[in-house]
């Protein structure tokens, strides 16, 4: 009877595991799931060891769900592995779609990261500034940390992936189509994104007047309406520049878009996309007669840009990184 | 190991970085309560409070009443959460099927198995109540986004209350009964129940924890007190002092750093007195507090100091620390959506002060976290600090399996049960290496290399 379940594999990066817990939360959906799929790996909620995924011939575990991102060795050298293994690798949630959130991390480097984590960071008390190495003699023993990359990469900078289903962590029901997709068979053309391929505003249940807005607020600063379009009302919301699918839980409870779905197909960059949707709805009253400072002050009123426009795909953004002064 | 097949020595080491604390300056300060999320998965909403607290602190603005109870509210659902998460799928495989079970057993089907069908049900059904709660108070369940500087960013409705309400009283009989549960495998079994007291898991340290005003046990609010291993008061300090009070240590072979005691300082990998070493967590909690504010979670409390010395030193004594918090936080639930103020719509105060800089502290499911902020003058972050609860622990960790490590491996002796219980002499602490590591994945991704006295690898176990 087991021989004609499918295999499955749930294979992890560095992640925060919401992955894992978005999983677990299909509840009751998981239990069918389980009937369908054997799982022959996964780390966070089975203890099958490494050694045993190795040990299965290539291309036989049907289907691997991979989450995190790449950011040492040991992390590509797992994604690798479950490549070969998998018919089917699917780029499970925002890290391993876009980057996600420690993507971020790509506007540093290694050596500044550790400078602040070791040394600057005010509880820490090291003033020989001893930093984490690849191998510690302790005593008459060795002791190895796997190094860090530079760079955080996205699932597809280092393997082919067939399918990519995002958000942070994915939402259930789309998860939930997932699954049906792969048990049924009808999984759409390679390469495709698992979620609606229009923008969130499409699903928005705000009103929405397509304003032109004059001034730009923080949600810091103000109470939004709860009816009306946040981008309407000045508050910079990623909608425009993000994929629906999420269920529009944020904007539910009052809060704009991050955009943790990534862009739509469509769009090759959700930050510029986001800048290209703010273009045409920035527009100040007397625009014309402003001077080039005012213009600038206007636009300055966006604080972060980077981070706002590309807090979940920095890595997949044709940004990337910042650039390392060799 | 040594030539008698002892063991020598023991590391436990944490293999990966991600470096929040770098990467969040430059964001504005209100968008860090869903940054930080991010640090961990598992629990995310400590640092989504923890957080918000830290951005109220650096506006200088006090959160209406209604907003600090709703945040609390759904504080306590996420507790529920995140304590049968461990109780049920992590730490109690050990109890509840046992120690020695092979590995394919010892895991939440075991549990299920063992406990009843109608029982897993009951289980299944808690948790999908707890999440949904989760979601109507923050949004979404896994990553919150309702914490706002000055405090949330939506009111809850009559409907909301009513139905949290209805879930509330459920979770409450469930608490009870995992409480039963808890009872018949553990305190009963006099099997398990030895374990728990032996010495191999037992570690005598300071503890530190959050109280109230009248010295009980708080989550989300307080002061932290530290107690000595004798139980004595050591400190005392509002959550913002904590930089006279704590240091971190670092050492190359991890990538985890070692908080201690500065007043008494870094002596090492050692326990005592005159270690700086300090423990947080469900136990560390109940080693600080006077008393727990809610009835029923008050008599276990009682209960268990009844049969333990007050302070316990028994690392697996966390588990059950853990099971009477749940009952604490579905009491304290359903105490707080019946009380008029979550009803209240007035959920924000905009800030209006210069930024500057903010500490905000919770007691997270795993202990004491910290979120230190400083802003320029538009509430951009110049510095970041984080000590989040395992990192507390981590020197605890390394010598309790150092211990488990020396009490059990004998004469070279290792097989699968004895590497399991080694294993949980950290379970018992529900270490969360993807927050410790602001790095890590969620999971245990420990591997044990066994060398002999020549130093050659003679066996390497690997959980992952």
């Amino acid at each position: 009877m087991s021989q004609t379940k499918l295999k499955l594999a749930i294979g992890l990066g560095a992640t925060c595991s919401g992955c894992d817990m978005a999983i677990i939360d299909l509840a009751e959906k998981l239990i069918d799931l389980f009937n369908a799929a054997d799982v022959v790996y996964w780390p966070t909620a089975s203890d099958q060891k490494l050694e045993e995924l190795q040990r299965l011939p290539e291309g036989s575990v049907d289907l691997c769900f991979y989450h995190g991102s790449i950011v040492n060795e040991e992390n590509r050298e797992i994604a690798q592995l479950l490549r070969r293994k998998a018919k089917i690798m699917i780029a499970f949630g925002a890290c391993a779609c876009h980057g996600g959130v420690p993507g971020l991390a790509n506007l540093t480097t290694t050596k500044e990261l550790f400078t602040t984590v070791y040394k600057e960071t005010l509880s820490t008390d090291n003033p020989e500034f001893k930093q984490p190495l690849p191998e510690t003699a302790v005593g008459e023993y060795s002791l190895h940390l796997p190094g860090k990359f530079d760079t955080v990469q996205c699932l597809h900078d280092c393997v082919h992936v067939d399918y990519f289903l995002p958000g942070c962590p994915p939402e259930v029901p789309l998860v939930d189509k997932a699954i049906e997709a792969i048990l049924t068979g009808k999984l759409p053309q390679k390469g495709a994104t698992l979620a609606p391929d229009r923008i969130l505003c499409d699903e928005c249940p705000r009103k929405r007047e397509e304003k032109k807005i004059s001034k730009i607020y923080r949600i810091l600063n103000t109470i939004p309406d709860q009816e009306r379009c946040l981008l309407d009302q000045g508050i910079i919301c990623l909608g425009p520049a993000t994929r629906m699918g999420c269920g529009s839980k944020c904007i539910n409870v009052n809060m704009p878009c991050r955009g943790c779905m990534g862009p739509t197909s469509k769009a090759l960059d959700q930050g510029a996309k986001m800048i290209a949707s703010l273009g045409s709805v920035l527009g100040l009253q007397g625009e014309e007669q402003m001077n080039e400072e005012q213009v600038k002050a206007l636009i300055d009123e966006i604080k972060d840009p980077v981070g706002i426009f590309y807090m979940f795909t920095l890595p997949s953004s044709i940004l990337n990184r910042k650039s390392i002064k060799k | 190991m040594d030539k008698k097949g002892d063991v020598d020595e023991a590391y436990f080491q944490v293999v990966e970085l991600r470096g929040f604390e770098k990467f969040c300056e430059g964001r504005p300060v209100e968008e860090m309560p869903n940054i930080t999320t991010r640090i961990c998965g598992v629990c995310p909403w400590n640092h989504h409070l923890a957080s918000a607290k830290a951005a109220d602190a650096v506006y200088n603005v006090d959160p209406p009443e209604a907003a600090k109870k709703i945040r609390e509210l759904g504080y306590c659902a996420f507790f529920i959460h995140d304590h049968s998460t461990h109780f049920y799928a992590l730490g109690g495989p050990d109890f509840i099927v046992g120690p020695g079970a092979t590995p394919a057993e010892r895991n939440v089907a075991g549990v299920l198995k063992k406990v009843g069908a109608e029982a897993g049900r009951t289980v299944l059904k808690a948790l999908r109540y707890a999440h949904e709660i989760e979601e109507i108070v923050g949004g979404r369940a896994i990553h919150p986004v309702f914490a706002v500087p000055g405090g949330v960013s939506k009111p809850l409705s009559e409907s909301d209350c009513g139905r949290i309400q209805e879930m509330a009283k459920f979770l409450l009989d469930y608490s009870k009964f995992t409480a039963d549960i808890f009872e018949e495998t553990v305190l009963k079994n006099k099997r398990h129940f030895d374990l728990v007291t032996d010495d191999t898991y037992r570690l005598k340290t300071f503890y530190m924890g959050m109280v109230d005003d009248d010295g009980k046990m708080n989550l989300y609010d307080g002061h932290l007190r530290v107690v000595d291993p004798e139980g004595a008061r050591f400190a005392q300090f509002d959550p913002s002092e904590y930089l006279k009070h704590l240091s971190e240590h670092v050492e190359s072979w991890t990538y985890l750093k070692f908080p201690y005691l500065k007043n008494v300082g870094w002596k090492g990998l050692v326990d005592g007195k005159n270690s700086g070493v300090y423990r947080v967590g469900p136990l560390a909690r109940f080693n600080v507090a006077d008393e727990i504010t809610t009835p029923l979670a008050q008599a276990a409390y009682e209960k268990m100091f009844k049969i333990l010395r007050k302070p316990a030193h028994e690392t697996l004594a966390y588990h059950w620390a853990r099971v009477i918090e749940t009952l604490y936080a579905s009491e304290r639930l359903l105490e707080l959506v019946q009380d008029p103020d979550v009803r209240n719509s007035k959920v924000r105060t905009v800030p209006t002060a210069t930024p500057k800089e903010g500490i905000g502290a919770v007691e997270a499911p795993r202990g004491t976290l910290i979120h230190h902020y400083k802003t320029d003058r538009e509430g951009i972050l110049q510095s970041v600090n984080l000590i989040v609860a395992t990192t507390h622990n981590h020197a605890g960790i390394c010598i309790s399996v150092k211990k488990a490590a020396q009490g059990l491996i004998r004469k070279g002796k290792v097989d699968d049960e004895i590497l399991n219980m080694v294993e949980m002499a950290f379970r018992a602490y529900d270490p969360c290496l993807a927050c410790a590591t602001h790095t890590i994945p969620g999971r245990m991704p420990l591997e044990i290399d066994i060398h002999n006295p020549e130093k050659k690898l003679i066996k390497r176990m690997r959980r992952f």
